[in-house]
């Protein structure tokens, strides 16, 4: 049962990513990550990853991507054109840099790795949540303060970027 | 409850090279700001792939927990990304990466 | 002959086949249920003013969603010219999903006949659908290649999300209390209560009371129902981000959101109601006390929307950004502590 999940979401994941990149319409290349980004929800779930899994399509698919397509649709958007000074060789090269890692990575991934168990298994069915939230307030509590610290940075960094910076009048509808 | 480890490890690790492979040639083929940024999404999800992977197979939490400050870092680099962009869009009028390139020599 | 009794006595796959039966029968009755729902509130807006809403078709109107059914399966599909053809028929099927798959998780009754699943993340699941619904309002907005409704689009996307945060956050007082994101147990943790003849539900809790307030008026914002239903607006926008959509396309957005409205009803009901809690009934017939609930519901946001004005678009986002959630974080703050002491006394 599980090995034909995998492989479906696996298939899932691998066929969205590569739509992305592929697709000349920006709207479709986010709807295609979208459901990327759902195949990837379903991974973490085989992994027993769940909080993860719902935390992902929060944040990367409810919330990530919906800023994607906002800019995407302010800024109007059409088909790309893929032209300009010599696109043909950026893309062989591109193409071909892309297929040597592939296949550095499948022979340095493909042998049989042997995990020994590092830490006691978890806490059970239901422990995931719990348990990730000790970690979080006890080991990675630092982190935890800072990314909220970094958050806030970003926020106030993004409003004041997308204002237009001082003496530069915004485009904000006549009111 | 551990599961019986049905699927190996190196299966994962390999889709998780596959989709950042299919990440980089997005950087380096496209040249639309936004689908590039796009591309760097699919780079950090293979990278919170392999994370949560190895957390599972290792029974250790560190993966998952690490995988949280991923996305909060991703969103945040997003929103100030997206910004930079639409600044862009305004004075240039263009998103595409190849025709900004006030700096040339 | 024999492989097939030894697949149907797999437990993986009797576990799959009933769960396909609750989901079939549940998606049926959700359905049903939101098309009666329409009747419901042209009736109610009726009465509240003054007048009886339909009562033609059938007895005091109550065959009306047939004929509405019927009318929208015979009305002319048209595409616009220039709509990009394949969102523009995706965007209403989207709006529909993320409701009904909320129903998977919410408990109708104790036993195991009335939950389509119980999972660990429940709530994190609701939170995760809402999210998702956010799409179709703008993907319908946006393939229609029209002003007004690209315009009513991103309007109730910008809504959404924003609501979308002190919905989340009004939500965590319930999980502090009852420790625990599986929708089943927190309905069970809501058994008894501290007094004699209160129930026990989180309703009844000061934090509870707050959250209940500030989650329902955000249901109202995340359902696009008045008072926030601006992006929908048939006085300001034309008709907002469904202004090119016809017949079975209008039909499944306005379908998507009244399931919506039932969907957070349901949720509401199980963290904050009780759930399907209630007294003088076995525990085979607990479900109805949560329609019970339901309806109760169902009807405040009719009710609602007959009773309030539009909201302006800033006020909207005043309301959200400004009000509502820090509001919702000063009560995520107090239960915290007050769970705190009630736990280390």
């Amino acid at each position: 049962m599980i090995p034909i999940l995998f492989v479906g979401f696996a298939a899932l994941l691998v066929g969205c990513s590569l739509m992305v990149i592929l697709h000349r319409n920006p709207v479709t290349s986010a709807l295609w990550l979208v459901l990327g980004f759902v195949s990837l929800a379903g991974l973490y779930l085989l992994l027993q990853a769940e909080f993860l899994a719902m935390v992902q399509i929060i944040v990367y698919a409810g919330a990530i991507m919906v800023l994607f397509l906002f800019v995407i649709m302010y800024l109007n958007l059409k088909r790309d054109r893929e032209e300009g000074i010599g696109h043909l060789m950026r893309r062989t090269i591109g193409w071909g840099i892309g297929a040597v890692l592939l296949v550095e990575a499948v022979l340095l991934l493909r042998h049989k790795w042997v995990p020994g168990p590092l830490a006691e298994p978890g806490e059970g069915v239901w422990g995931n949540t719990i348990a990730i939230g000790r970690l979080l307030y006890s080991r990675y509590l630092f982190p935890f303060e800072i990314t909220s610290i970094l958050l806030l940075v970003a926020m106030v960094g993004a409003v004041l970027i997308g204002r237009g910076g001082v003496g530069v009048k915004s485009e904000r509808p006549g009111e | 409850m551990n599961l019986p480890d049905v699927v190996p490890m190196s299966w994962y690790l390999i889709l998780s090279a596959i989709v950042f492979v299919i990440g980089v040639v997005g950087v380096l083929v496209r040249r639309n700001a936004l689908i590039i940024f796009m591309s760097v999404e699919l780079m950090l999800n293979a990278a919170n792939l392999a994370f949560v992977t190895f957390a599972r197979y290792l029974n250790s939490l560190d993966g998952q927990v690490f995988v949280f400050f991923v996305m909060t870092v991703a969103a945040a680099e997003v929103a100030i990304g997206l910004a930079i962009i639409v600044n862009v869009f305004r004075l240039k009028e263009t998103v595409y990466v190849d025709e900004i390139n006030l700096l040339k020599g | 002959m024999s492989q097939l009794a030894a697949l149907w006595n797999h437990p993986d796959f009797q576990f799959v086949f009933w769960a396909l039966v609750k989901i079939v029968i549940i998606m049926h009755a959700m359905l049903g249920a939101v098309s009666y729902a329409i009747y419901a509130e042209r009736k109610i807006a009726g009465h509240m003013q003054a007048r009886t809403g339909p009562n033609r078709v059938g007895p005091w109107g109550l065959f009306q969603p047939l004929a509405d059914v019927g009318k929208l399966f015979l009305k002319e599909e048209f595409t616009p010219d220039g709509a990009n053809k394949v969102i523009f028929h995706i965007a209403p099927a989207l709006a529909v999903i993320p409701a009904l798959v909320t129903f998977s998780v919410i408990p109708f009754g104790p036993t195991d006949p009335f939950q389509i699943t119980n999972i660990n993340v429940g709530l994190l699941l609701f939170l995760a659908m809402s999210s998702i619904a956010v799409y179709a309002i703008t993907l319908g907005g946006w393939s229609s290649n029209n002003k007004y409704a690209l315009l009513g689009g991103l309007r109730s996307s910008a809504q959404m999300i924003s609501y979308e945060l002190s919905m989340g956050i009004s939500t965590i007082p319930i999980l502090l209390m009852s420790g625990t994101m599986s929708l089943v147990d927190i309905v069970h943790a809501q058994a008894h209560g501290p007094l004699p003849f209160v129930p026990g539900w989180y309703v009844f809790t000061v934090p509870g009371f707050i959250a209940f307030s500030i989650f329902m008026i955000t249901a109202l914002a995340e359902t696009n129902r008045a008072p926030f239903d601006l992006p929908e607006a048939e006085s300001e926008l034309v008709a907002g981000f469904h202004t090119e959509y016809s017949s079975m396309k209008w039909a499944l957005f306005f379908l998507g959101e009244y399931a919506a409205v039932f969907a957070i009803s349901s949720v509401a009901i199980v963290l904050f109601l009780g759930g399907w809690h209630g007294p003088f009934l076995p525990p085979n017939l607990q479900f109805l006390w949560f329609l019970a609930k339901l309806s109760a519901l169902v009807f405040f946001f009719i009710w609602v929307r007959w009773t309030f004005p539009r909201f302006r678009y800033d006020q909207l986002m005043h309301l959200g950004w400004k009000v509502l959630l820090p509001i919702s974080v000063l009560n995520l703050v107090a239960t915290a502590i007050w769970v705190y002491v009630r736990n280390n006394r």
